[in-house]
């Protein structure tokens, strides 16, 4: 029996794309890698230790004096150990990567919420995008966007926005069938059931989603370093590679110390807010 | 004409549920259609007609369709087929722009379980229908306010919904459905879901706030009492049918069939009854006669009192025999034995309250109008009997019984 050339058709697609889609690419990844570069302008712009204060002081802002304590010795140490400007690179690739994949994810979200067709289609695509190997998209990423931050981001999104989706979906489907109901029986148009009921009453869940999506673009900085993305990933990756239990160990912490205070501040932020309706 | 209009409106679930109305048109049953075609019918060939400013109940046990049924009168879902006239114009040929302009301004709806948008305070709540009309900040308020205070929660509006009690929430509810002032008010079990008492303080709240505002009110119950306590007439519904559609006497006094007795026979009919069907007409005399003809009057009907009246029949007071044949002998009128703090009731009170009234009084309970108009007269005997399950108090008690004790 003879094998389908499935290995030659996705070759064919994707050299395809390179030929006819150069143009936007390069937009895109203009525009991904300004936004990377804004945001580590941005970082790098206060002393680490102004930085620092800032940190703490919206810590505490939007959570308790513990969360406040744990980012400020966090990032005290980050810099005494000498990954600061790692650290700022790595934060702008999350924070992009995360941008993005709300900014796609919540209206996508939406979209599956209010239409069956849509779920039924994004559904298998997002588990497809959830489980098929990090390395397998990596390559053709690296093809289009060459190397460097972009294709990095680019993975992340890839691999991060799934829980923005799926729990938009969720959030608004949790929604009581009466308030919906009630919303369209006071003559609601689509647009006011969706911004005046649905999306405030799902806003908990869909930042449970925003949360997790955050934490899986962080978990994708390592294999961004593989293909040029600097930050802390490179380090955790040429400590490896080099064999440098100490190093790495010090740059693995630094991640961790990043995830915890990222989860936490935006697991305070919608906290705060109790008012929910289900 | 009438201000709602159903016309043979139906609803059928499943994959072909158009092509089953014409099968229940031949007579499939509502089974044989379950069972042949997989397709559910939920309301059969619904026609009522609803007339302005009336409470009108709808009546069924769980699964009957009334939920349904409501729920088609503001397309909260779709009839599969028949007509809705709202003022004689057809719900379900209005596109969505003209069916957003009824839901906001002439039919709002209370939901069973409140459905209150816990993000919002109470006062946003109230105005949400007006804020989707995109009206003035200030005018929308200001009529919120107005709904709230109408409903008794004047000075609540700050609160957030799960602060309030379920009988307050359920008050927020009915002033978000007030301030749109809407024609029509849809009540989908709106007080299922509270306590007896305090739904039988609803109850008296919604029938105090209709005197005032006079709505057509549609009101599903699945609870016969309520039913019958608040609606002026009731649909009973079975299996997506209406099986009756009267006045909560005539689905009392003539059930249309053994369904519906069986419904209703366990029903308390003294709180139903009202002191009109067990009035009788009155034996009265004007007040300028004198003791002599109104004891010959009495003697002549073999009566023990009188109702003294005026030329426009304005009950003035009565009298006993005893009294006038006394008054006979001192020479005194009739205005000087006058009894004129005898009970007097009005016609739509339940006999339920009566007892204690004919119980206690020495002489016949008077039946009177707004105007103290003499309307009848109720004797002890006769609310005994109406409780027994005669339909006409006027065939059990003999014409001359018209005394008491």
């Amino acid at each position: 029996m003879q094998k389908i050339p499935l290995d030659e058709w996705v070759q064919t697609l994707v050299n395809w794309m390179e030929d006819h889609l150069t143009v936007l690419f390069n937009i895109i990844s203009a525009v991904i890698e300004g936004i990377v570069k804004g945001f580590t302008w941005l970082f790098m712009l206060p002393h680490p230790f102004l930085f620092i204060i800032i940190l703490g002081i919206l810590a505490f802002l939007v959570g308790r004096l513990s969360l406040t304590l744990f980012s400020v010795i966090g990032f005290l140490l980050i810099y005494n150990l000498g990954y600061w400007s790692q650290t700022m690179d790595t934060l702008s690739l999350v924070i992009t990567s995360a941008l993005i994949s709300v900014v796609l994810g919540i209206p996508l979200g939406i979209w599956c919420a209010y239409s069956k067709g849509a779920s039924r289609i994004i559904t298998p695509l997002l588990d497809f995008m959830q489980t098929m190997p990090a390395f397998v998209y990596l390559l053709p990423a690296v093809t289009f966007f060459s190397l460097g931050v972009v294709p990095g981001v680019i993975a992340s999104v890839i691999f991060a926005i799934p829980p923005t989706i799926r729990l938009t979906l969720l959030g608004i489907q949790q929604v009581s069938g009466e308030l919906t109901e009630a919303a369209d029986a006071f003559g609601s148009t689509s647009g006011q059931k969706l911004f005046k009921v649905q999306l405030p009453l799902a806003l908990p869940t869909l930042m449970a989603g925003v949360n997790q999506t955050i934490m899986l673009s962080l978990s994708m900085v390592v294999i961004a370093s593989m293909i040029g993305a600097q930050g802390i990933g490179a380090e955790v990756y040429r400590a490896v590679t080099q064999l440098q239990i100490g190093k790495g160990f010090e740059a693995g912490l630094v991640v961790v110390i990043l995830a915890i205070v990222l989860d936490r501040f935006t697991q305070r932020l919608f906290k705060s807010d109790k008012k929910r309706g289900r | 004409m009438s201000i709602l209009q159903l016309q043979k409106v139906s609803k059928l679930f499943g994959a072909h549920a158009d092509s089953c109305v014409e099968l229940l048109e031949q007579g499939w049953t509502k089974e044989r259609i379950a069972k042949e075609k997989s397709v559910t019918v939920g309301v059969n060939r619904v026609s009522l007609s609803i007339e302005e400013s009336e409470i009108f109940v709808i009546m069924g046990l769980s699964g009957s369709g009334k939920s349904t049924l409501v729920r088609m009168l503001n397309r909260l879902i779709e009839p599969t087929s028949g007509e809705i006239l709202v003022h004689g114009k057809d719900l379900m040929k209005m596109n969505k722009e003209q069916l957003r302009k009824v839901r906001r301004q002439t039919i709002s709806m209370v939901f069973q379980k409140f459905a209150l948008f816990p993000h919002r305070t109470v006062l946003e709540n109230v105005e949400y229908g007006l804020e989707v009309q995109k009206k003035d900040k200030k005018l929308r308020r200001d009529k919120a306010a107005k709904s709230l205070e109408l409903v008794g929660l004047k000075g609540w509006g700050d609160k957030s919904p799960d602060e309030l009690s379920g009988g307050m929430q359920q008050r927020v509810g009915l002033a978000r459905a007030l301030a749109n002032d809407p024609e029509i008010l849809l009540m989908d079990e709106a007080f299922s879901a509270l306590d007896p008492l305090i739904r039988r303080d609803m109850q008296d709240e919604l029938l105090d706030l209709q005197e005032k505002m006079k709505k057509t009110i549609i009101f599903i119950t699945h609870d016969l009492d309520e039913a019958l306590r608040i609606g002026d007439r009731i649909a009973l519904m079975k299996d997506g049918s209406v099986v009756q559609v009267g006045t909560p006497e005539e689905i009392l006094t003539q059930p249309a069939n053994a369904y519906v007795e069986r419904f209703v026979e366990d029903v308390d009919l003294s709180k139903v009854l009202t002191a009109s069907h067990v009035m009788r007409r009155p034996e009265t005399i004007m007040a300028d006669r004198g003791p002599r003809v109104a004891l010959e009057l009495m003697r002549e009907r073999g009566i023990s009192n009188l109702f003294v009246v005026d030329r426009a029949k304005r009950m003035l007071g009565v009298i006993t025999a005893e009294d006038a044949s006394a008054a006979m002998r001192v020479g005194q009128s009739l205005e000087d034995i006058l009894i004129v703090d005898g009970p007097r009731v009005q016609p739509d009170v339940v006999i339920n309250e009566l007892f204690e009234i004919t119980s206690l009084a020495k002489v016949p309970l008077a039946v009177v109008d707004d105007q103290n108009r003499l309307l009848g007269v109720i004797v002890r005997g006769a609310v005994l009997g109406a409780l027994a399950g005669e339909n006409s108090s006027k065939e059990v008690i003999p014409d001359a019984e018209n005394t008491t004790g």
